[in-house]
């Protein structure tokens, strides 16, 4: 079967023309005053929407670690006369479904619900949100489903080098310890602390919102309303920017396991800063994910050391990092370790040829919009746009930002963003020769 | 609270265990319309002449297309003593072939601004690329090479064979829970292979040479044994002429093997297992039955099962949730779990998280005492009446995410069923009666096909500590 013909691919390889993503997104003010994105489509009979309160898990008060956490997890435990399990059922005889989450910076709610029952799901939805019974057994059988899960994270190798990672590197700020808290302050936290958790966090001054699907423009700004009325209109007071703290080197925490967990990075650059795009595309070719970055040919393709390894621009709303993570055997995460440092130190002295910004560029053009992939993967977007205060034309601008830098920029901007001689690793296992 | 996905992990490598390579992140003439199938009014069926299968999933609101080729093979048909083999020619179809650079078929997806990955189960190997949907002649160019021109070097084997012992490393030594479910498997499989882990026993795969690769590929890479999937932005007569021109034209193979693998004996003694690593927080139980699994034109018993794992343990609102976790508190987390799509005998698997202060044998017997009150109980004709809803629901959202329609063709069409199973399903769900459940159940709940696992850290010398 030699004799499949070749010829078309010298002429495919580089010609690529990306694919516009066509997303048609209506900016809606409802007469409460909330503003929300709306994609209409009404392909398939439901909707998703999303909710995303600014703030999250970081607005933890003092001592108070993991209350924003649980508070988000008890939302679906019952509300007015339904307790956690007559709400379960409620919600399952509709086929709707809620998540909640709470993340670093935002408490977040995607819904998914049919048309054919949506009145009733919001109902739920509206109960869960703005009438929350937090029952004291709710919060006691939640409590230890936390505190189970914290328990088996300080025995996870990643999860203890992450949390390691996050305590060498964010200081005071919250950011340096899990969001879930400490099986010591999770224990501690009672009814009032959740309700206190609860008013910091979910209040309508810091939503941002944004539905997908099968619903118009009139129908979901009614929603909104009906919806967010009765929420406060004001929340805690924001977190403060965090001081960066990691310091130069390896810093190995012990524990017994075959394989040892390696995280690196150190300071980063702002979501708004000018040289941003030049940063991101950067990262792609350095370690951005996928097969052909440079950690992934160099400590993997070309010597076998990982399995995976990447790297990333990390952007929160109170700081930012370059990082990565990656796994070896304890007898060889030093030679792993070693191949990141000097592919560090090579990339921020030789830069990137234009040849591999070509290739990063059409990968990222092409793969973006890839991503606009279902009702709740958009949603997700465009909630996240408005949170970082993006407007609706990014998405089809975006790809010539991308296209816009050139070779001269991403090498300044490597320059002056790599600095091998800062690259804090923290190494969890059992390394040898570390 | 829904329960942590820490604590699902057990049971789902334990029955679902899929490998993906990567851990983390031209539109051809159209000419008489071959004879494609037309299922419904989303995905059409049809096969080239050379025996290789095709499945169509339209979906035109994004220019996108998923082409994925799905192989009738997998870890259940390595040759004994190569264990992980099948997973390990995933990783080495991504090298060199007669035509294509070692990396080069990633890279070129890329720079079409596309993503490619793969996977491997017991039943199945299959590789996709998720692209502009004009991109797909190109697509299938490439996968049609490496379905037969592979060419390895014996530099390339050597640093891949490393990089999956590190993925071993990390999915299963680096995680108790993943190695007291390896333990539990090979237990319950008295002589099938499904007791062998997809990724394979470690020492097997330090010493998997070039030629236990290229044996499997040779027997089992061949059009006649293959699957293609192509969902998206695309209609069927495209897809047809360009499957002819790029895949119709490798020949069949004709010395294919037939899919017999060991099957069970019967079953005659329960079987225990207490795994202990310092590395466990939070102690469990476990019990797994050997269970029958969707068989073609017969899907009623593994509907039924189905149904009944969602009644135990489908989340807040189950039998066991509300026993265990409501009335009483004696468990932080319970679950139940079938998967019915595989090829052979298949398993049905409770877990029990206890609360703080009840022992293993505390869990273990509140475990019994519940599966056998839930046979003794009438069935709740408003819950199984909400989940038959949410089985009719899910075919509403599955429509927006036609890559994961595309995963269940493959899934069921590399493990012995046919596209219309795939379509008679939901109806057979919704058919079955609470009699067929309880009978379905009664039969699996067999203490001498099971496995009961306790997994806990070492314990004191005097004897189990409550927890």
């Amino acid at each position: 079967m030699k004799q499949i013909i070749f010829a078309l691919w010298a002429g495919f390889m580089l010609i690529a023309l990306p694919l516009r993503a066509e997303v048609d997104i209506q900016e809606i003010t409802t007469p409460d005053g909330h503003s929300a994105w709306l994609v209409e489509d009404h392909t398939i009979p439901f909707m998703s929407l999303n909710l995303a309160f600014k703030g999250g898990a970081s607005l933890d008060a003092p001592g108070k670690r993991g209350a924003t956490s649980l508070m988000m997890a008890l939302l679906e435990e019952g509300t007015g006369d339904m307790d956690a399990r007559a709400f379960a059922s409620a919600v399952d005889a509709l086929a709707a479904s809620f998540s909640y989450d709470a993340r670093d910076d935002a408490v977040t709610i995607s819904a998914r619900m049919l048309s054919e029952n949506r009145g009733e799901a919001l109902k739920l939805l509206r109960g869960a949100l703005v009438k929350p019974r937090f029952d004291q057994s709710a919060i006691d059988r939640v409590r230890k489903q936390v505190v189970s899960i914290i328990q088996s994270s300080q025995k996870d190798p990643s999860d203890i080098a992450m949390t390691a990672f996050d305590a060498a590197t964010f200081g005071d700020h919250p950011y340096a310890t899990s969001s879930d808290g400490t099986v010591d302050s999770v224990t501690a936290l009672t009814r009032d602390d959740i309700q206190d958790a609860y008013k910091g966090a979910i209040a309508t001054d810091r939503v941002y919102i944004s539905a997908v699907g099968d619903i118009t423009a009139a129908e979901l700004t009614q929603l909104i309303d009906d919806l967010l009325r009765d929420l406060p209109a004001t929340g805690a007071p924001m977190p403060q920017q965090a001081q960066l703290e990691m310091a130069p080197g390896i810093f190995v925490t012990p524990f017994d396991t075959p394989q040892s967990v390696a995280v690196f990075g150190h300071s980063g650059i702002k979501r708004d800063d000018p040289d941003f795009f030049a940063a991101f595309v950067a990262n792609t070719i350095f370690g951005g994910g996928g097969f052909n970055s440079r950690l992934m040919d160099e400590v993997r393709e070309k010597r076998g050391l990982t399995y995976g390894i990447y790297s990333y621009i990390g952007i929160k709303d109170h700081a930012e990092i370059i990082a990565g993570q990656f796994s070896s055997a304890n007898d060889r995460i030093a030679d792993a370790i070693d191949v990141v440092k000097d592919e560090w130190r090579r990339f921020a002295e030789e830069g990137v040829t234009q040849e591999e910004l070509d290739e990063a560029k059409t990968y990222l053009t092409g793969a973006y919009p890839l991503r606009f992939d279902g009702n709740g993967p958009i949603a997700n977007i465009l909630v996240g746009m408005q949170m970082d205060d993006l407007p609706t034309s990014y998405i089809a601008t975006r790809n010539d930002k991308v296209n816009a830098v050139t070779l001269e920029d991403i090498n300044r901007v490597i320059k002056r963003l790599y600095r091998p001689d800062a690259l804090h690793f923290t190494v969890v296992g059992q390394p040898a020769g570390l | 609270m829904r329960a942590s996905l820490r604590l699902l992990s057990p049971i789902a490598c334990f029955t679902a265990l899929t490998l993906a390579l990567v851990p983390p992140s031209t539109q051809a003439e159209t000419t008489q319309s071959p004879a494609a199938t037309q299922i419904d009014d989303q995905v059409s069926a049809f096969k080239l002449d050379n025996g290789m299968e095709v499945v169509v999933i339209e979906d035109h609101r994004a220019p996108v297309v998923v082409h994925m080729v799905w192989y009738k093979s997998g870890a259940a048909d390595e040759t004994p003593g190569t264990s992980g083999v099948a997973h390990y020619l995933e990783h080495l179809l991504f090298k060199e072939t007669e035509n294509m650079e070692s990396g080069e078929f990633s890279k070129t997806v890329a720079a079409n601004g596309g993503r490619d990955n793969a996977f491997t189960s017991q039943d199945y190997t299959a590789y996709f690329q998720r692209v502009a949907a004009d991109r797909l002649e190109l697509m299938m160019q490439m996968e049609a090479d490496r379905m037969v021109n592979l060419k390895l070097t014996q530099e390339d084997i050597l640093a891949e064979r490393e990089v999956v012992i590190e993925e071993r490393n990390q999915r299963t030594e680096n995680d108790p829970g993943a190695l007291f479910g390896e333990q539990a498997r090979a237990a319950l499989y008295l002589n099938h292979p499904y007791g062998t882990p997809i990724i394979g026993w470690k020492h097997e795969m330090q010493t998997l040479t070039l030629e236990d690769a290229l044996a499997f590929y040779d027997k089992y890479y061949a059009p006649n044994n293959a699957i293609l999937i192509v969902a998206g932005d695309v209609n069927p007569e495209d897809v047809h002429v360009l499957a002819d021109r790029y895949y119709g034209v490798i020949p069949a193979k004709a010395d294919l093997p037939t899919r017999e693998r060991p099957q069970e004996p019967p079953h005659t003694a329960p079987r225990r297992l207490v795994f202990e690593d310092p590395r466990v927080a939070q102690p469990y139980v476990t019990r797994d039955y050997l269970a029958p699994e969707r068989d073609s034109g017969d899907q009623r018993t593994a509907a039924a099962l189905m149904l009944a794992s969602e009644l135990l343990g489908g989340g807040q609102t189950s039998y066991m949730a509300k026993r265990l976790q409501f009335e009483t508190s004696r468990a932080v987390y319970t679950t139940a779990y079938y998967q019915g799509t595989a090829l052979d005998d298949t398993n049905f698997s409770v877990l029990v998280v206890p609360a703080p202060g009840v022992s293993l044998t505390e869990a273990e017997a509140d475990m019994d005492s519940v599966l056998t009150s839930f046979l003794e109980t009438p069935i709740d004709q408003a819950h199984l009446d909400r989940i038959k809803m949410q089985m009719r629901a899910q075919q509403i959202f599955a429509r927006d995410n036609v890559q994961g329609l595309a995963r269940r063709y493959g899934r069921a069409l590399t493990s012995g069923l046919t596209v219309q199973d795939v379509q008679d399903w939901p109806n057979v769900v919704q058919s079955i009666t609470e009699e067929e459940i309880k009978t379905a159940l009664a039969k699996v709940l067999d203490m001498d096909s099971s496995v009961t696992g306790w997994i806990r850290a070492p314990q004191a010398a005097d004897g189990e500590k409550t927890q």
